[in-house]
Parts: structure tokens; C-alpha cells; sequence
């Protein structure tokens, strides 16, 4: 149920908005002659402290490349909304580069607009794309976020007296489960006996149950958290209340927390969006498909909070110095935790490996369960 | 599970219980009374939110989150009235007009409250009742807020108003037997406009709660539902206050028993533990539903009776 009046239905449906379009589209195209138009789609609110608020920081970043102009509208509904948004933006603003940032959004809507604009260059922030079933101007970009909830790892198993550590997530799916599974290795890499207890809530966003998650987890006596919801703020600023540490998601929740905040992962969309806008801009192609994590300069750590012992700063910057050498997370020997052999011993799985994009186990030390 | 392990989720179901009701509670008291009066307004969740809402961006602008209550409170009123004034048109369906109601306090709600989903606004005091314990789990649970305490008192004072004084009876005779109400020279619809708005005012309330006390932020989702399951309770209640009191407690640990049970490691089928608010409700309706004597408790001018 989100509000549905915003600018451009408004505009539309009024008498008032047929002079209005027709000089908003005007300007459009002045503008366009000289400028690359970007527009940028959000499901959520951009200062949702979640998912929405990592492309908009990012959005920011890319108004100061020289030449673009950014058209932006927040609370558009994986619905039809997508298509009318996304069409306005082409016809009302001369958009030729297209940013939809939310799941729901791929399929069909940014399939069916790029085939109806085939000059206009439209990316999504995942892996969906493939050559072989898409428009050759859709395609993907995805920040690898387990490398960074690897670092929150290492920070969280440092920071964390009892090695009693907990996780709130939302879904039991590839994606979350390899940030959990990503997070329980680096947490164990300085705490050996470190162990994680893991609520799923059943959706991205509930906040009361989030809440109760917090509280719960409190309770059975973690004195660390760390969550993977689409906005960790309720989960944050109650685990503070409850004097317990807590990891950021998405975003940076560090102002939420000022007494307990360790560290957070973060999406580092800016490089894609400042580097596409920048190709564009010199009139290069644009990569269908873009992903990386540390490597890339993808993804990044929330600036370290009070709740960041000096230890686990020193052993999470020395792990951020390794990803960005590319040095693997999933180091064998590795067990899930039913005990069976996810890496043998001696071997290792890249951080871009293949078989971790269908992760449907939790590793060892995860008190938790996938159904 | 382990002696210690009942013992955390005992605890955590009876923290959750006190907790999570408060919305539960505010709401099917308003509802109730509402009902009682022989009107149904199922826009208490949309109520609910703009209550939130309201309250929220008061107490951010004004420093005083018992402003922002107040202010919840009384946006809650408006739109039980302007529902109450619509009704009274003829020929008017109140269970039509509360799902209008539902969708235009929702969505007011998300349209004002964009602004105010990043700032943090100043929360209600807690009530630290259990300091003197020495088990930190229990003096946790029993940090109250004060609109909990408000809320219980108020399930009484109605029941109270209910049976003993001459508006409760006004009240109940108009929702029982309009035409009877008439001949009393009652204005029936007087008395639904006042019931409806106060019963609003109540809600308002519920979602202040929400957003300054627990979880304490705005956002889009922070209802979920809340409001629709309250309104349900009231039947399970069979109109009584005090039962609305009783089953927004059992709502609210039903609601903490999922986080609860895979806090201490029963981690299996968490999907059905979380749905279980969602599950006794289902159940509650079909339980009392079916049965004669729930019908007899219920006001005889409900348009869902008639």
C-alpha cells in the first residue's frame, strides 16, 4: 500500500498537467542536448537507513559528475508504476541511462521498456541478466555484500565477550544465507569458538517482529548482533537500548547507535553509478553486466563505532587488505552445520565462486535452521 | 530443550505479551466501543497508521512525545468522526466506508510521513517496575510504558462504563435496538458519531504507541496488519473490554513466540511460529463464529448481524 499521488500521476491526470507536460517536455529536450539524464527508480524512501537509502547515497555521489543530471522518484511499487516511472523519465526527462532498484522491478518491466527503447541503456542491481534472453541495452550490476558482512564478521567475533553473537534476517535464501555463512567464518577467523544465532523474521520488512527478534536475542544473552533486513533501524536502535552491539546492513546505521555500533556492510554503488554515467558521458559502452565486491571497490564497512574493540578494527582492516587481494572467504575445511562437507580440507572456493551463488546450507557454528 | 531454555521463552513470551498488546489492546477497546454503539469500522488499521504517524512527526517537531500522543489521539478522533459522518448519510454501508478509511489513513500516512522515516524523533519514558527484581530478564520485561498502564486502566474504566453509568447504557440500548433508542428519545446517530470518534481517538493512540514507544520509529510497514487483527479480537472478545484486554495479551506472546523459540535453538518450521498471530486469529473466527452464543453477546444493530 503505497501512496499512490506523486508528481507525475498528478501531472498526468489534471487539465493543469497537459499545459505542464507539454513544457516539461520542452525543457526535456533542451536539456538533453547538452546533458546525460540518468534516472534513478526506488521502491522504498531514500532515507530509509536500508536498501533504497544505499542506491540514493550513491545517487548523490553521481550529481557531482560534471554533465549528468539525475531525475529520481522514491516509493514506486513493483507494479505497472515501474514502467509509467521509468516512461517519464525517458519522454518527460530524456533519461538514457536507468537505474531500477528493486527486485520485482526486472521482470517484466525493465524487459518490456528496454525493448520499447532500445537507445536508452537500463541496468538493474542484480545478476538476472542473460545474453541470450535479454535486450542487448538491459543488463545487471551487483555489489557482493558477503565480503563485507565477512569483515562484520571479524569485527563482530572480536567485539563480542561471550562469543555468544546473533543474526536477524529476513528470508532463507542463496543471498542471505551466504552474507550469514560469510559472516560466521570471519567471526570465527579471531573467536574459534564463536557461535551465531540466527532468527529469521519471514519478511524484509516487519518491524515489530524485528524488534522482537532484537529483544529475543538479548535475552538468550548475545552481547552482539548483526542483521540482514532491508532497514536494520528499528533492529539497531533496540539492540542500543538493550546495551547490546550491533552490525549495520545496506546502509550506515552508525548515528543509530552511538554507544554500541561496531560495524556495518555496506553497498558501494557509487562506483557503478559515477562509472557508467562517466562511460556514457565520453560515449563508451556500457558493460551489461558489472559485479565485484572489495576487489571492485563494490561494497565497504561502515566507519567503525564505539562498540569496535581495537582488536577486531585491527584484524577487519587487515581482512579488507586480503579481499582486495582476492583472497578467498570459504578456506576449507569447512562443514555445514549437520556436519556435512560443504570445502575439504586444503581446498578453497573463490569469492565469486559459482556454487556459492546457490547457498542452501549454514556453516558450522550457526544455531539456526534453512526451513 | 533445556530446563533454562523453557524458562527464556517463558519469560520472552510473557516480555512479548506485554510488549507487543499495547496497539492490540488501544485499538479493540476503541473498536469495541465503537461496535457497542451498533456501527463496525474496520479503518482502525488505516487509523492506526496515521496515528503513527501523526504522533511521530509531533513529537520530532515539538521535543514532547506526549504532545505527539495527544496529536495521535486526536487526528484518530477526526477520522473516527469523519467516518461516524459519513455513515450517517442513508443508505450509507459502514463496513464499506471503514475499508475506504482503511486505504485514505494509510495512504495520507505514507504521503505525509515520507520526511519522517530517517530522523529519530523523541520516545515515550519507560516505567522500570522491575529494578528492584534481581533477575535482569524479569526487570526487563517489566519495563512498561506508561500507555500500557493507561490502556489497562481504560479496559476497566470502560467496562465500568459499560455497566454502571447512564452514557454506557446510552450507548449499549443504541446499539442493541436503534428504533427502542429512538422512542427513548436518544439520538441514535449522535451517539455513533461519538462512538466511532472516540473509538478513533483510542486508536490514534495505539499507533503512537507504535511509533514512540515499540518499536519506536516510523516506517511504512510498521503496522503490519496490527490494526485489522484488533479489529477480529473485539469478536473474540464478545464485546466485553476486559476479554479485549485479556486476548491483546495473548496476541501480543503469540507474536513474540516465534523469535522466542528460535532464540533458544528450535529453529525448525519458524514460518508457522511466525504466522501464529496470524493462525489463531483464523482460528479464533472460526471457533466463535460458528457458535450461537457469540452472536448473542453481540450488539443487535451490527450490520453484520443483521
Amino acid at each position: 500500500m503505497t501512496a499512490a499521488i506523486n508528481r507525475r500521476s498528478l501531472l498526468k491526470s489534471t487539465a493543469f498537467g497537459a499545459a505542464a507536460l507539454a513544457s516539461a517536455s520542452w525543457a526535456g529536450r533542451a536539456r538533453a542536448a547538452e546533458n546525460l539524464v540518468v534516472g534513478v527508480v526506488y521502491v522504498g524512501p531514500r532515507g530509509d537507513f536500508g536498501w533504497s537509502q544505499s542506491h540514493a547515497t550513491a545517487v548523490e555521489a553521481l550529481k557531482k559528475v560534471p554533465g549528468v543530471t539525475v531525475v529520481e522518484e522514491e516509493n514506486v511499487p513493483e507494479t505497472l508504476a515501474v514502467s509509467n516511472t521509468m516512461r517519464s523519465m525517458i519522454e518527460l526527462d530524456g533519461a538514457k541511462l536507468i537505474f531500477g532498484a528493486s527486485f520485482g522491478y526486472f521482470n517484466p518491466f525493465m524487459i518490456d521498456m528496454a525493448k520499447q527503447y532500445p537507445d536508452v541503456q537500463f541496468r538493474h542491481p542484480t545478476t538476472l541478466w542473460s545474453a541470450d534472453k535479454h535486450p542487448a541495452n538491459l543488463g545487471g550490476y551487483f555489489a557482493y555484500l558477503d565480503q563485507a558482512h565477512y569483515v562484520d564478521g571479524v569485527a563482530a567475533g572480536l567485539s563480542s565477550k561471550t562469543g555468544k553473537i546473533g543474526y536477524i534476517a529476513a528470508k532463507p535464501i542463496s543471498l542471505v544465507l551466504r552474507n550469514i555463512n560469510s559472516f560466521m567464518l570471519g567471526a570465527r577467523l579471531g573467536n574459534p569458538n564463536a557461535t551465531v544465532k540466527l532468527i529469521f523474521t519471514g519478511d524484509w520488512s516487519l518491524p515489530v517482529r524485528e524488534a522482537e527478534a532484537a529483544n529475543a536475542l538479548a535475552g538468550a544473552g548475545c552481547d552482539v548482533v548483526a542483521c540482514h533486513v532491508d532497514s536494520p533501524k528499528v533492529i539497531v536502535e533496540t539492540l542500543e537500548r538493550r546495551g547490546v552491539k550491533s552490525c549495520g546492513h545496506n546502509a550506515s546505521q552508525a548515528s543509530l547507535a552511538p554507544k554500541g555500533f561496531i560495524t556495518g556492510a555496506e553497498n558501494k554503488y557509487e562506483t557503478i553509478y559515477k562509472g557508467f554515467a562517466e562511460a556514457l558521458v565520453k560515449g563508451e559502452k556500457l558493460p551489461n553486466v558489472a559485479v565485484g565486491g572489495y576487489d571492485k571497490d563494490m561494497v565497504t564497512n561502515t566507519a567503525y563505532g564505539a562498540g569496535a574493540t581495537e582488536e577486531a578494527r585491527r584484524a577487519a582492516d587487515a581482512a579488507i587488505a586480503a579481499l582486495k587481494t582476492g583472497k578467498p572467504i570459504f578456506v576449507g575445511p569447512i562443514n555445514d552445520n549437520k556436519g556435512n562437507v560443504i570445502v575439504a580440507a586444503g581446498s578453497s572456493l573463490g569469492n565469486y565462486a559459482p556454487e556459492l551463488e546457490t547457498t542452501n546450507y549454514l556453516v558450522e557454528g550457526v544455531e539456526g535452521s534453512v526451513t | 530443550m533445556t530446563d533454562t531454555g523453557v524458562i527464556t521463552v517463558l519469560i520472552a513470551l510473557l516480555a512479548g505479551a506485554i510488549r507487543v498488546s499495547t496497539p492490540f489492546l488501544f485499538v479493540s477497546l476503541g473498536e469495541c466501543l465503537t461496535e457497542k454503539s451498533g456501527r463496525v469500522n474496520l479503518g482502525l488499521e488505516g487509523t492506526l497508521v496515521l496515528g503513527a504517524m501523526v504522533a511521530f512527526a509531533i513529537s520530532y517537531h515539538s521535543g514532547s512525545p506526549w504532545l505527539g500522543v495527544a496529536a495521535a489521539a486526536g487526528a484518530g478522533f477526526l477520522m473516527g468522526a469523519l467516518h461516524g459522518a459519513i455513515c450517517r448519510l442513508p443508505r450509507v454501508n459502514d463496513i464499506a466506508i471503514g475499508i475506504a478509511m482503511m486505504s485514505f489513513g494509510t495512504g495520507l500516512a505514507l504521503f505525509l510521513g515520507k520526511p519522517y522515516i530517517q530522523p529519530s524523533a523523541p520516545r515515550l519514558p519507560s516505567l522500570p517496575l522491575g529494578d528492584w527484581l534481581d533477575m535482569p530478564a524479569l526487570a526487563q520485561m517489566l519495563d512498561v510504558s506508561p500507555l500500557f498502564l493507561v490502556g489497562l486502566a481504560l479496559a476497566f474504566l470502560l467496562d465500568w462504563v459499560f455497566r454502571n453509568t447512564r452514557a454506557g447504557l446510552i450507548v449499549r440500548v443504541t446499539g442493541d435496538d436503534a428504533a427502542a433508542a429512538r422512542a427513548l428519545g436518544i439520538g441514535v446517530d449522535r451517539v455513533r458519531l461519538f462512538a466511532t470518534a472516540l473509538g478513533g481517538a483510542s486508536a490514534g493512540v495505539g499507533g503512537a504507541f507504535l511509533s514512540l514507544y515499540y518499536p519506536g520509529s516510523w516506517n511504512e510497514g510498521l503496522s503490519s496488519g496490527q490494526g485489522l487483527m484488533a479489529v477480529a479480537l473485539v469478536i473474540f472478545a464478545r464485546w466485553q473490554p476486559r476479554r479485549c484486554l485479556l486476548a491483546s495479551l495473548f496476541f501480543g506472546a503469540a507474536s513474540a513466540l516465534g523469535p522466542a523459540l528460535q532464540s533458544v535453538g528450535i529453529t525448525a518450521g519458524y514460518y508457522f511460529l511466525n504466522a501464529a498471530p496470524y493462525v489463531l486469529t483464523l482460528l479464533i473466527m472460526a471457533g466463535s463464529g460458528s457458535a450461537r452464543r457469540a452472536a448473542q453477546y453481540a450488539p443487535g444493530e451490527l450490520s453484520i448481524n443483521r
